[in-house]
């Protein structure tokens, strides 16, 4: 019983600020009204991040799942070496390669853009993505790919109709990885943008703390913390068995 | 660290058409090949980029000129970056400490699949689904003097008389930042060690409580060395992320009071946007990835 005392007053600590926020933002309603005429409305932040987000987990999906199937059931020159190099991605410090990142993607005419954006999103999330995929190709069975195979279908036409339907629980965990980096990440953004109409949610929100005039508005701050914070409390509580599954895929050990 | 590479395209030694194999080479490749592009181009592009841009005088427009080493050099001469050094160290020591004891006492508690177990869990974990910059704010808020609830409840309790500082002096800065950075991280790494001790058979703790072992005993002699795989995963997450933080400074504290809680990756971002010089910012990130990547070998030798 006392195991539950404990676990309850953690449990209080733990909600608090959350409810505290939530509470704080509604107080006054006119705080969401406020937001949503901040800088270039809060409107245009929020798709801003929704197209960010929705571009990173679809790249992040097509990505690992053909790469997941090709390290998963064929063998090429250079196999290993590729899925080494996509590992590395975990030793770098992400920190360090957007300096570079943010030069590079002007030369090829992806700055301030947010597919650029979502470009390296994908990449950071790769390492997880094509480990976690590249296993739950290797769990199927090969007879359900045979089986296709001897139907006349060619492997990308098996890959397509059948084995993708297989890895969906892989592909839900990958999606939503990709979906809460994406959705949440401030630094890459504040680097890789550098005009407010196309700041995603965090950076624009972040900017309320600095660039206003006189007093910072903090009912309307929080109003700001809920927008971001909501689609991902939900997205978790209703997924949270797909996340834990990555925890336990041993991705996390690249 | 544990991960090994299968080699899963199983070759039949007989019977098999070459030219059928040239096929499936061919197409591992092209399934393999938007992975190439995206690793070739957005990462060992850049990271031979950063090296490149450290050698020359990098303005944030303009043309660049060779200068190697003068960013080098001059790294030595930037005190704000030899204190971010030694605050970041400072900082990623007391975080690690105590995070890795907050995720390892909330594991324990909600390791065994009791009724009601399962909502602990969620709500310990709950704030790491929230950005890192939305918990910032969010605190940024909650701390506030005027605005936060926290002043008052400490006041009508009487465990304070007067609004606290929360961000308003060097040490109590850092506080509150590992405050956050606790609330906000605590039931992630709660998670990495929930599945380490959920691999350890429960034969193993039957036979240690029929040996007479109390719970002491067992906790030390065996969950301890059975989850040091899983322990040393964290702390070298904790570690990696603490030397790199950025977010809850820029957001939480910006950096102050006086520049007392200015990071590492902080310096190099003012270094390229405040002082537009990118050379010296990549011969920081240079250094940094030397560092880091030396650190992380190191530790996954020692601590596994």
């Amino acid at each position: 019983m006392s195991r539950y005392l404990t676990l309850s007053a953690l449990a209080v600590l733990f909600l608090f600020p959350l409810v505290w926020s939530g509470y704080a933002s509604l107080e006054e309603p006119a705080n969401y009204l406020e937001m949503a005429q901040f800088g270039e409305g809060v409107g245009t932040y929020a798709t801003n991040s929704l197209l960010v987000s929705v571009m990173t987990v679809a790249g992040t999906l097509i990505v690992s799942a053909l790469g997941g199937y090709g390290f998963a059931r064929f063998d090429f020159p250079g196999k290993n070496l590729l899925f080494l190099a996509t590992l590395a991605i975990l030793m770098v410090p992400y920190a360090t390669i957007l300096i570079p990142l943010y030069v590079l993607l002007g030369y090829i005419g992806l700055q301030n853009s947010l597919v650029g954006l979502s470009l390296v999103f994908v990449m950071f999330q790769l390492p997880f993505a094509l480990f976690m995929m590249r296993n739950a190709f290797e769990a199927l069975p090969r007879e359900l790919e045979e089986a296709a195979l001897v139907d006349g279908c060619g492997t990308f036409r098996a890959f397509t109709r059948i084995l993708l339907q297989a890895v969906r629980p892989a592909l839900i965990t990958v999606g939503l990885f990709a979906f809460l980096a994406s959705w949440n990440d401030f630094f890459a953004p504040l680097i890789l943008l550098n005009d407010g109409a196309s700041f995603t949610l965090p950076v624009a929100v972040v900017s309320m703390t600095q660039q206003t005039f006189g007093a910072i508005d903090y009912g309307m701050l929080q109003a700001g913390v809920m927008v971001m914070a909501f689609p991902c409390l939900i997205l978790f509580i209703v997924l949270q068995r797909h996340y834990v599954r990555g925890f336990m895929s041993g991705a996390l050990r690249g | 660290m544990t991960l090994t590479i299968t080699r899963s395209g199983r070759r039949p030694a007989h019977s098999a058409p070459s030219a059928r194999w040239r096929s499936r080479k061919v197409q591992g490749w092209l399934y393999a090949a938007p992975t190439a592009v995206i690793v070739g181009v957005l990462f060992i592009a850049p990271l031979v980029l950063v090296v490149w841009m450290s050698l020359n005088r990098w303005p944030l427009l303009g043309q660049a000129t060779f200068n190697a080493p003068t960013n080098y050099v001059k790294i030595a001469d930037n005190p704000l970056f030899v204190d971010a050094v030694l605050f970041t160290l400072k900082y990623t020591a007391i975080t690690t400490v105590l995070l890795s004891a907050v995720a390892l006492g909330l594991a324990l508690l909600v390791q065994d699949r009791k009724p009601g177990i399962g909502f602990f869990r969620t709500a310990f974990f709950l704030p790491g689904a929230v950005g890192f910059a939305a918990a910032g704010l969010l605190f940024y808020g909650m701390l506030n003097n005027d605005f936060g609830p926290i002043d008052p409840m400490l006041q009508s309790l009487g465990i304070t008389d007067e609004p606290v500082k929360w961000i308003g002096t060097p040490n109590m800065a850092l506080f509150s930042t590992i405050t956050l950075v606790i609330w906000r991280f605590a039931g992630f790494n709660m998670l990495i060690l929930l599945t380490g001790l959920q691999a350890i058979p429960t034969e193993v703790y039957e036979a240690a409580r029929s040996d007479g072992a109390n719970r002491w005993q067992v906790f030390t002699k065996i969950t301890l060395p059975l989850l040091r795989p899983t322990l040393a995963l964290m702390l070298i997450l904790s570690i990696t992320g603490s030397l790199l933080a950025f977010d809850q400074f820029f957001v939480f504290t910006n950096g102050g009071p006086d520049n007392s809680t200015v990071s590492m990756v902080m310096v190099v971002y003012r270094d390229a946007f405040f002082r537009f010089d990118l050379g010296g910012a990549a011969a920081l990130s240079v250094v940094l990835l030397v560092a880091l990547v030396g650190l992380n070998t190191v530790m996954m030798r020692r601590l596994r």
